[in-house]
């Protein structure tokens, strides 16, 4: 922008999507929705302590309600949801390194957590596994004993490979740090913030990431210590 | 020299609504066709700027800030006076214009001063429409308070930024139409020259402070709203770039500078600690309703404040003003701190302070309730000093804070040069010789809001449109090589002494000889020794860099050299005036108890200066205040 | 007394202009008083530049008491330096010890560009507010100021928000250099006044549009810019203003020409 004298214009009416904060938008709305679909998910997974028939059972459901149609409208949606995730993240995150071309020598931070400044890192990092995860436990290309229809089978073949389970164990830390800033986060991009209920908010945070984290650490965990097998 | 005041007939109540009916109204079609230069973006500027754009004239408006909210206005903390009188305790627009008269020391016109408050509530109006958040009571209605020893509730307030809060209503309505585009707006520009042609203000000469550019703007009509010259004594409460240079230049140039010896010493500041210091901050007045004020009744007792014996303090102002006491007026407890001082009693490591002490207070109501009552002030004053101020009393001593000189301007507020006119703290303004708490703000923004765009629009209809002169003309050529050798002759002296260095000794001298007391001694010995004072800068100054970009010492530098011309004014003002009214003190005319004592008689006017050329005396012309509604009588805070 | 003096070194950035690279550069500052404001130990070092026939380092102040919002340092990678709630110009030499070493530095985004050593151009702030950051009324038009009653806790929530100085130190602290809370802080002041409500949709649309325009980062909130505000702003206002911001966008119309006149 010109010093001192400036022509004023009027503003570019920008759009939506084109704005940060629609696009911020579009990030806390995909965010909820992959949010609730891993603690759905890792609910889900839990039936791997019930044992091989109740999980394969629960499998096969998935797999086959709305006789086959439910499983590709969830994917599709999914995909969609991470995919939009995914270009509001990268888009936002170009806009903000080019906001600051020189950075500071020495930046003392005060408020921003490990969670919050390594959102970008774990979230890549989730993107990756996802398509790992993918290809090891629903398609198998990445599983060396997969077997198709053995939910349970493949997951406790799968984790009993040591590698296997330290891309898993490292995944879950990522996803704890990033859900504990991102449940916050969507909330404040809501604009639900009242100071009664603002400590509930951390605290809602907190409580979702220990939990979903906690939960999907302790099935490698589990398998590896022999707990599943 | 010819001070017309300009003050339409007729009864005082009527005079504004008859002269606003009375003026000549320019066609709506040709409103674009005049473009007005204002200088400043205060709540004067600011406001005055935002209200003829959105009469449709064409607007270029010039600050030295790097933003237009930035003017010094946004440091008032207490408060803008109104006669809304919506606490119904009697307050009146009348008794709003007669205690403003009376705490001027009758010193002021009354004409204006009436209409000062009769444009008060307009402008409280005005400013909650813009969303001005003032303070509330839980109704949702406006909330007052007194202020000042006012008797009545007539302050309005926005907690302790009372100045930053209006002034962003003002910024806001100018960037409005700055963004509309009938602004232009000009930041980091410092007016260093006027352009006069044919006798009559037609445009400035302006220094970009970033690209160093000199250069010319033109105008139908130049707008003055610089604020006060306050700075001229080194350490004040004003920012560090509150400047003269504007209103100087004018009067170089032909504008007569009224009253210039009425400053206003404000008792409630941080004291120095040092030559480092650059400034001085200011302390809400408000303190003063629960601290009690003392020094220890020996001189060079050094012992700390616990170990002081109640009966072996000196609660001065209880004492030498019974019913008045630790509220006794601005101008009368400055005095008095003063001069404990002078006779060695001050507090500190200087001396040169006195205790503000809220033991009692403390006590009496608890310390929760006073911090509730002063809790950010105090904060203030740790920051600043150090001191926790719930332990130890506070350390205060008078600060220069407001200037009631300025510019001569007449009921229109145009200065003696057709086409210039001076607003807000600029002009000689309705403050006579003391101004009341909370009413400069309201001074600023009835000149801006309310008066200048009437009396402005008047003047253009007599311009016919489409005649300004260009940027060529040969006078803004000549005005710009002013400035131009001036920067050139400042950047070649190469000097020994920074600026800062001529600046701190001017303002010794000026608070000596020309402060909280003058006499005619010490006037005369200013008169001497300013002159060297200045001679030496001009030979010994030194001011590194060039003129070719950002260069803050230059900036100092010239307006050094302007105060180092006006304070000389100032001496020869109060030497002239001998009298003692409002902020003015002679101590040749005093009271027995030590009041000033007024010669109504011989000094009922307002002495206004005619630049007569360098090294020359300028010349002094009165005009005489008649007062008609109004009896003068004695200021009594006994 | 002498405990009242202390001996630091400074790294200042140092750049001639815009288009300069700039580079820090060493002072030595001696016997610095700790009743100095951090303002006044730069003017001391100044001082002895100048006598050396060196340029002394610009810096941005004007008022010197926390108001105007016109200074602003990085001072050891805080923007207004150590102390919670505080302008640089109200930093005093108190919150350091001899022996310190202190870095300044200017504020740095984008949309800052530094005009020189500790100088930036904040111009963008007053374009944001150009853009919409205002309540449309002409001087004359006002009807009276107690005709609308403004709950209390309605206009003390404004008055948190209208606290803002403009300084800047939200966009130095932010690591995305995003400008969120001071464009966040005017929107919620009008937004929580009845006088503000005509035009509150367009208001955050419009001024968020110009945000962008002037490149400034984008709020993932970190909440640095809270803790470095000198004013106190609080974070609630940037919800406040997502909030309308969702709400302008879900229930937004493009204007209708006006008919003709009549
Ligand atoms: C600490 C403090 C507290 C106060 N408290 C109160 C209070 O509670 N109530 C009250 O009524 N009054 C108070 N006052 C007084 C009041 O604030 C001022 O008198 C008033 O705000 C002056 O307004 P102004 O518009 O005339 O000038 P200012 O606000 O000083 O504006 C001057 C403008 O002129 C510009 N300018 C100056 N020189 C040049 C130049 N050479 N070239 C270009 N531009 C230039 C500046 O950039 C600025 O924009 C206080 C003053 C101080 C210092
Ligand atoms: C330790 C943690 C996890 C375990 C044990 C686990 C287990 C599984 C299993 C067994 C399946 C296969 C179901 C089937 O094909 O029948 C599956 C599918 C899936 N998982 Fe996970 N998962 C974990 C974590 C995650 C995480 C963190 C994510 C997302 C970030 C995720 C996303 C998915 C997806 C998208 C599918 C595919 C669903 C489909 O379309 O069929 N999982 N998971
Ligand atoms: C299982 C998958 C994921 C979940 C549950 C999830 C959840 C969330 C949530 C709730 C937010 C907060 C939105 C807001 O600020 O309002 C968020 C932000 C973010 N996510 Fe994800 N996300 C996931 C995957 C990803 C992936 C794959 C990426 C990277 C490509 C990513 C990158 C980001 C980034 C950069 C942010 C911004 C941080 C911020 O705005 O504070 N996320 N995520
Ligand atoms: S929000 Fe705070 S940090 Fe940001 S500009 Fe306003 S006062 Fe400065
Ligand atoms: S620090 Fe930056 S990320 Fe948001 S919360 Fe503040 S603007
Ligand atoms: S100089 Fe004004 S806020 Fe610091």
């Amino acid at each position: 922008m010109p010093v001192a004298e400036q022509t004023w214009g009027s503003p570019v009416k920008a759009s939506f999507l084109a704005s940060s904060v629609g696009r911020k938008i579009v990030m806390a709305v995909t965010g909820v929705v992959l949010s609730v679909f891993v603690t759905v998910h890792m609910l889900g997974n839990l039936q791997a302590y019930m044992g091989a028939t109740t999980m394969n059972a629960y499998a096969k459901f998935l797999q086959e309600s709305l006789h086959g149609g439910g499983i590709w409208i969830s994917r599709i949606v999914l995909l969609v949801v991470v995919l939009l995730h995914a270009w509001a993240a990268l888009s936002l995150t170009l806009s903000n390194w080019s906001a600051r071309p020189q950075g500071y020598r020495a930046q003392q931070l005060q408020a921003a957590t490990l969670s919050s400044r390594t959102m970008r890192y774990t979230g890549v990092f989730l993107a990756g596994f996802i398509i790992y995860h993918l290809l090891h436990l629903t398609t198998g290309q990445a599983h060396p004993a997969f077997v198709h229809g053995d939910a349970y089978g493949n997951f406790v073949r799968g984790f009993q490979q040591p590698l296997a389970s330290a891309v898993y164990i490292v995944a879950q830390l990522c996803l704890g740090l990033h859900l504990w800033h991102g449940v916050w986060s969507f909330t404040q991009t809501f604009g639900w913030s009242h100071p009664r209920y603002n400590i509930a908010r951390r605290a809602i945070a907190t409580v979702l990431a220990v939990l979903v984290a906690a939960v999907n650490l302790s099935f490698p965990i589990s398998v590896l210590l022999g707990v599943i097998r | 020299m010819e001070l017309k005041s300009n003050v339409p007939d007729g009864p005082l109540e009527s005079k504004w609504e008859r002269h606003k009916f009375n003026m000549k109204l320019v066609n709506p079609a040709n409103k674009r066709k005049y473009k007005v230069l204002v200088v400043g973006t205060g709540l004067a500027g600011g406001a005055a700027a935002a209200s003829m754009a959105e009469l449709g004239y064409q607007v270029e408006c010039f600050c030295y800030q790097d933003s237009p909210r930035r003017a010094h206005s946004i440091a008032a903390q207490g408060g803008i006076n109104a006669a809304k009188n919506y606490h119904n305790d009697g307050d009146s627009i009348l008794r709003l214009f007669y205690d403003t008269i009376k705490g001027g020391d009758f010193r002021a016109r009354e004409a204006n001063v009436y209409r000062l408050a009769e444009v008060s509530n307009n402008i409280i109006d005005q400013c909650v429409a813009q969303g001005v958040p003032f303070a509330r009571e839980y109704g949702g209605l406006l909330d007052n308070r007194s202020f000042g020893g006012a008797q009545v509730s007539r302050t309005f307030y926005a907690r302790g930024q009372t100045g930053q809060q209006l002034l962003l209503g003002a910024y806001q309505a100018l960037q409005r139409q700055i963004g509309l585009g009938t602004i232009k707006m000009h930041t980091r520009h410092e007016m260093q020259e006027l352009i006069i042609i044919d006798g009559v203000a037609k445009g400035i000469v302006t220094r970009n402070m970033v690209t160093g550019e000199v250069r010319s703007h033109m105008g139908d009509a130049v707008v003055l709203a610089t604020g006060g010259y306050g700075n001229v004594m080194h350490l004040a409460t004003y920012a560090k770039g509150c400047n003269a240079t504007a209103i100087w230049r004018a009067y170089k140039k032909g504008a007569a500078f009224a009253n210039p010896c009425y400053t206003q010493i404000h008792p409630t500041c941080i004291p120095v600690t040092g030559d480092h210091q650059s400034k001085l901050t200011l302390m809400s007045e408000s303190l003063r309703n629960d601290g009690r004020i003392w020094v220890p009744a020996k001189a060079g007792d050094k012992r700390p404040v616990d170990q002081i014996p109640e009966n072996e303090r000196d609660y001065y102002l209880e004492r030498k003003y019974p019913s008045y006491g630790n509220l006794a007026p601005r101008d009368i407890s400055s005095r008095a701190a003063k001069q404990v001082c002078d006779a060695g009693l001050g507090v500190g490591d200087t001396g040169r302070g006195v205790y503000l002490d809220f033991s009692e207070a403390t006590q009496r109501l608890g310390a929760h309730k006073i911090e509730e009552k002063y809790g950010n002030l105090f904060e203030m004053y740790e920051r600043i000093t150090g001191e926790d101020p719930y332990k130890v009393p506070m350390r205060i001593y008078p600060a220069t804070h407001y200037t009631m000189g300025g510019l001569w301007v007449d009921y229109n507020l145009m200065s003696t040069i057709p086409g210039l006119f001076v607003l807000g703290e600029a002009n000689f303004s309705d403050h006579g010789a003391n101004r009341l708490g909370a009413s400069a703000l309201m001074q600023g923004l009835s000149d801006g809001y309310f008066v200048a765009p009437y009396t402005i629009g008047n003047y253009l209809a007599g311009i016919k449109p489409g005649t300004r002169p260009s940027e060529d003309h040969p006078e803004a050529k000549a005005a710009e090589a002013e400035v131009q050798g001036r920067t050139q002759r400042l950047l070649g002296i190469d000097g020994k002494e920074t600026p800062t260095h001529f600046h701190r000794e001017l303002g010794h001298i000026l608070w000596e000889h020309c402060g909280m007391a003058r006499n005619d001694q010490g006037l005369r010995k200013a008169l001497v020794v300013l002159p060297e004072l200045r001679q030496r800068f001009w030979e010994n100054v030194k001011v590194p860099g060039n003129g070719a970009d950002v260069n803050q010492s230059l900036e100092l530098a010239g307006r050094v050299a302007d105060f180092l011309e006006l304070g000389e004014l100032m001496c020869r003002d109060a030497l002239e005036r001998k009298e003692s009214c409002g902020g003015h003190f002679r101590e040749e005319w005093q009271t027995e108890e030590g009041e000033a004592q007024r010669d109504d008689e011989h000094f009922c006017h307002v002495a206004a200066w005619e630049y007569t050329g360098e090294g020359q005396a300028p010349k002094r012309h009165v005009e005489e205040l008649a007062f008609e509604n109004v009896h003068l009588a004695t200021r009594s805070y006994k | 007394m002498s405990e009242k003096l202390i001996n630091i070194t400074l790294k200042v950035w140092r750049q001639k202009n815009t288009k300069d690279v700039g580079c820090f550069v060493t002072y030595e500052a001696k016997d610095v008083s700790i009743d100095m404001s951090f303002l006044e130990m730069l003017d001391v070092v100044n001082e002895d530049l100048i006598l050396k026939g060196e340029e002394p380092i610009t810096t941005d102040n004007d008022c010197r008491e926390g108001i105007c919002g016109q200074c602003g340092l990085v001072i050891n990678g805080r923007p207004h330096g150590p102390r919670e709630r505080t302008t640089t110009c109200q930093l005093h030499m108190r919150s350091f010890k001899t022996g310190d070493v202190i870095t300044i530095e200017p504020f740095r985004a984008k949309a800052f560009p530094i005009l020189k050593d500790l100088m930036v151009d904040r111009s963008a702030f007053d374009r944001i507010i150009a853009a919409g950051g205002f309540i449309t009324a002409p001087t004359g038009s006002a009807p009276d100021a107690n005709s609308t009653p403004v709950p209390k806790k309605c206009s003390d929530l404004a008055f948190d928000a209208a606290a803002c100085i403009g300084c800047g130190a939200c966009v130095a602290a932010c690591p995305n250099a995003s400008a969120m809370l001071f464009v966040s802080a005017k929107i919620s002041q009008l937004a929580l006044l009845p006088q503000g409500q005509p035009e509150r949709y367009t208001r955050v649309r419009d001024m968020i549009a110009q945000m962008d325009a002037e490149e400034f980062g984008t709020c993932t909130n970190y909440g640095e810019c809270e803790a470095a505000c000198p004013k106190g702003v609080s974070l609630e206002n940037i919800a406040r203003m997502n909030r309308d911001f969702i709400k302008a966008s879900l229930t937004y119309r493009s204007e209708v020409a006006a008919g003709g006149a009549g």
